[in-house]
């Protein structure tokens, strides 16, 4: 091993069914660095980290870590975690019903006679987390505290078990600035006391605050390991897509396209609402136009876009669709009126797991065909190699479960899905949330093309940037209520956001 | 190339459910010689085999809507062997008019046999709002009909065994006469085939499995998953009935008490050793279908070893835990690694070499 190194991995190759999921990757981690591991969703890095962690195992290659002879190879977390490899998940693995010091200890409790020294234990735990400069009562459960503090707390407990390598996979996905600020501080903290992170995240501003050196995967292939003051911005995200980086300032929709006469209106909401939901609104979606919805989280974005669809039934108000009134509302009624809506929750609402990309492809289409007009066979492989070609899904065959693919290629699915039924009016609540940047692109460059050809799509994102890119006009949403509209010179990053604080 | 082939046979999701069967009848080669021969007498088939396909029939039918149930709604229905017990009392209170026993038919036999039909049905729809309406977990739902099914089936027949001694009745049961086969037998086949049909030539094969997988995502792309869940416990009643009546016929009576005792705990089992998962989703149809008949070899080879019939539960148990340990993800884990060993082994040899 180097000197100064605490985990070389070398010639790393693993394959998946249909995938080689990593060739001949080498990533080395500095003692008292902050190493970022980027690539786009289905690069590799989460297969890395599992290798290294032992989750899953690895073909061909060799792991040293700093303390250990040899190559070692971790059958199981613990393992990785006896030999200083500790990780630290976007989802937090607490026991929310316990207090902060039994979740530091649990497993490991300081021992008096047998019994557990609660005391001991107690004092112990104020002191690691005063040591780093967590302030939490550590004789409090762990619920009482915002998902920052816990997650400070999940790494104080992977620190004190004689962490020499610390991996944190996407630990800032759900924090705001002021809590990522904090786990920073935290973080820099351990970096001088020797500690080796490896950070895994979307964030490039992140990347270029925190990290020392970038290691870039690119379709599970090492692209190389980069000091992070001497690669600029472009090029990492050129490094991560292969490509030359899109303008994306350049696919919005051109004026004039939307149509302005009244058989143009596909969507007439007149006082649309739900008590203890969405207060009553009006709202008016016309052909060819990107309708964008925002708002803080909570603000109503979501519910608001359900209620359109009736993935929720709606309690008072009426809704008009190309000037019918809709008034059966349930998800097929509003498939037969031409919609479709991409949920937000794509795991819990969107896939169907176990079923292959064919069938979650042509799934919706069939259900509106009904049940006893079945598509043949060859009917539906011909829909799904179309549509893999067209949206560029990348997956091994048709017949592949749809939970093998990455979160990027799912998502392509389902949109296809949705595509596939042929709709006048495409709801997509969140469709780039957790893709990568490339997917992104051509996401966002697929919503505006449809618009052109004439369908109205609303398109809801917690990223402003991306909907002033793609989006005609946009609802500002407050406390489960519609309180403004946006359009032409008015859509800027600033009136968004006061419209969205509401101040005058 | 060879064992590329070989290994292509192994991976089919098959395989393992046929592997078990083959092995139960395996055994037979060496304990009972004589048992796969098949005679004639009295121009019926005769033999163990033929005893195997026939005495499996109500199950082959009651594992048909339990795969159904557990791959829509991840649970198991287990008031079928109830349900069994009042369609064959419907059936034969309708046939004798109401009395203990007849040897005329008082009503025509598909005015009994539909009476027994519906009333599974009718069950299999009150599970089905439990279940898919009201959302309460299947196996309470049904644990009300498996306790009151009885009961309704004693109240029917006033607590007696009503019989049906009439020939024509018993031929549900039995065979046609001067056609060899056994008639229990070819309902079975005609349950399965007309099931993998509707499933093939509709799409509700694909919005069941989609809805055993995700419920939520299903009924927004247009799928009435509550529909579906309850069509399936409705289906899984009509099944449970028609077994029922198989069951009667064979003793020309109707028994509330023992016909189709425990067989909730058999069509369970033959989901599972088909190697369909309880936890709902994708499902097999043949691979219950071959549970069914792996359950029923299994007895009769018991029976044809001459165990008495107190003991063949213990045996039962211990070759069922077998194979299901078989197909068990854990034991594929040790197969896997075990082959890995092997294949490094190899590897190491030929560097030695």
């Amino acid at each position: 091993m180097e000197q100064g190194s605490v985990l070389e991995m070398r010639h790393i190759y693993k394959t998946f069914p249909g995938v080689k999921a990593l060739q001949n990757v080498d990533f080395t981690l500095k003692k008292g660095e902050i190493h970022a591991l980027m690539g786009e969703n289905g690069a590799g890095k989460s297969t890395l980290i599992k290798v290294l962690t032992g989750v899953e195992e690895f073909e061909t290659g060799e792991i040293h870590v700093d303390g250990t002879e040899g190559a070692v190879i971790n059958r199981s977390p613990q393992e990785a975690q006896n030999r200083g490899i500790s990780t630290v998940y976007q989802e937090i693995n607490l026991c929310p019903n316990l207090t902060v010091a039994e979740n530091l200890f649990i497993g490991r409790e300081p021992r008096k006679a047998g019994l557990i020294d609660w005391k001991e234990m107690n004092r112990r735990a104020s002191e690691l987390l005063k040591g780093l400069d967590i302030h939490a009562d550590v004789t409090k459960t762990i619920d009482n505290y915002s998902i920052a503090i816990q997650q400070m707390i999940a790494i104080a407990r992977a620190v004190d078990m004689s962490a020499k390598v610390l991996i944190l996979d996407e630990p800032t996905s759900s924090l705001d600035d002021g809590e990522v600020e904090k786990l920073f501080s935290l973080m820099r903290r351990l970096k001088k006391e020797g500690v080796g992170i490896i950070f895994v995240t979307h964030f490039l501003e992140q990347v270029y605050e925190v990290c020392d050196r970038i290691t870039v995967l690119r379709n599970g292939q090492l692209v190389g390991q980069f000091t992070t003051a001497e690669l600029p911005r472009v090029q990492l995200v050129a490094k991560m897509m292969g490509k030359d980086f899109d303008d994306l300032a350049a696919i919005k929709t051109e004026e004039g396209q939307i149509g302005k006469e009244a058989e143009d209106i596909v969507i007439k909401a007149v006082g649309l609402g739900k008590k203890g939901y969405v207060k009553p609104f009006d709202l008016v979606i016309r052909k060819g136009e990107v309708v964008g919805f925002t708002g803080l989280l909570g603000s109503g974005r979501s519910e608001t876009v359900r209620l359109l669809y009736g993935a929720e039934r709606s309690d008072e108000g009426e809704l008009f669709v190309k000037g019918q009134k809709h008034s059966a509302r349930n998800p097929l009624s509003s498939m037969n009126c031409g919609m479709a809506y991409l949920p937000e929750d794509r795991k819990n609402e969107g896939i169907i797991a176990d079923l292959s990309v064919r069938e979650n492809l042509i799934l919706a289409l069939q259900a509106k065909r009904g049940v006893f007009r079945l598509l043949s066979r060859k009917q539906q492989e011909e829909f799904t190699d179309k549509y893999i070609e067209m949206l560029q899904i990348k997956t091994a065959s048709r017949e592949t479960p749809i939970k093998s693919l990455s979160g990027g290629n799912q998502q392509k699915v389902i949109i296809g899905r949705w595509l596939l039924t042929n709709p006048d009016f495409l709801i997509l609540d969140e469709p780039t949330r957790g893709i990568d940047v490339g997917t992104k692109t051509e996401i966002q460059k697929l919503v505006v093309e449809l618009a052109s050809q004439g369908m109205a799509v609303v398109f809801i994102s917690s990223e402003i940037e991306e909907m002033l890119r793609t989006c005609d006009r946009m609802v500002v949403m407050r406390d489960s209520a519609k309180v403004g509209e946006l359009s032409g010179e008015e859509m800027n990053q600033a009136s968004i956001m006061s419209t969205i604080a509401g101040g005058q | 190339m060879k064992s590329g082939t070989l290994k292509n046979i192994t991976s089919k999701r098959l395989f393992l459910p046929l592997f078990c069967l083959a092995l139960v009848l395996l055994v037979n080669v060496i304990t009972t010689p004589d048992f796969f021969a098949i005679s004639v007498r009295d121009g019926v088939l005769y033999g163990y085999m033929i005893d195997i396909i026939n005495r499996a029939s109500e199950l082959v039918i009651l594992a048909i809507g339990m795969t159904l149930v557990v791959s829509a709604s991840a649970g198991t229905d287990i008031s079928v062997g109830a349900i069994m017990a009042v369609s064959a009392a419907v059936c034969c209170s309708v046939l004798t008019g109401g009395e203990r026993a007849a040897t005329e038919l008082v009503a025509p036999l598909f005015a009994g046999f539909g009476a027994a039909i519906l009333v599974g049905i009718i069950i299999g729809c009150f599970n089905g709002f439990l279940v898919a309406r009201l959302n309460i977990q299947p196996m309470v739902a049904t644990l009300i009909m498996f306790t009151a099914g009885r009961g309704i089936a004693q109240l029917i027949t006033d607590g007696q065994i009503t019989y049906v001694r009439v020939d024509s009745y018993k031929l549900l049961g039995s065979s046609f006469p001067g056609f060899p086969v056994p008639t229990p037998f070819i309902v079975a086949v005609f349950m399965v085939a007309i099931t993998a049909l509707i499933l093939k030539r509709t799409a509700l094969g694909m919005y069941i499995q989609s809805v055993g997988i995700n419920r939520r995502a299903s009924r927004l792309i247009g799928i009435k998953s509550v529909f579906i869940i309850f069509l399936t416990y409705a289906y899984c009643g009509l099944c449970s009935g028609m077994a029922g009546l198989i069951a009667s016929s064979r003793i020309y009576s109707a028994d509330a008490n023992n016909i189709g005792l425990n067989m909730e705990l058999d069509a369970i089992l033959a989901v599972a050793i088909g190697g369909n998962s309880l936890g709902g989703g994708k499902f097999s149809l043949a691979g219950s279908v071959i549970g069914a008949y792996t359950i029923q070899a299994l007895t009769t080879t018991l029976y044809a070893m001459h165990v008495s019939s107190d003991q063949v539960p213990v045996y039962k148990a211990v070759v069922v835990v077998i194979i299901v340990a078989l197909q068990s993800p854990g034991f594929a884990r040790w197969k896997k690694s075990l082959a890995k060993k092997k294949g490094s082994m190899q590897l190491e040899g030929k560097e030695a070499a």
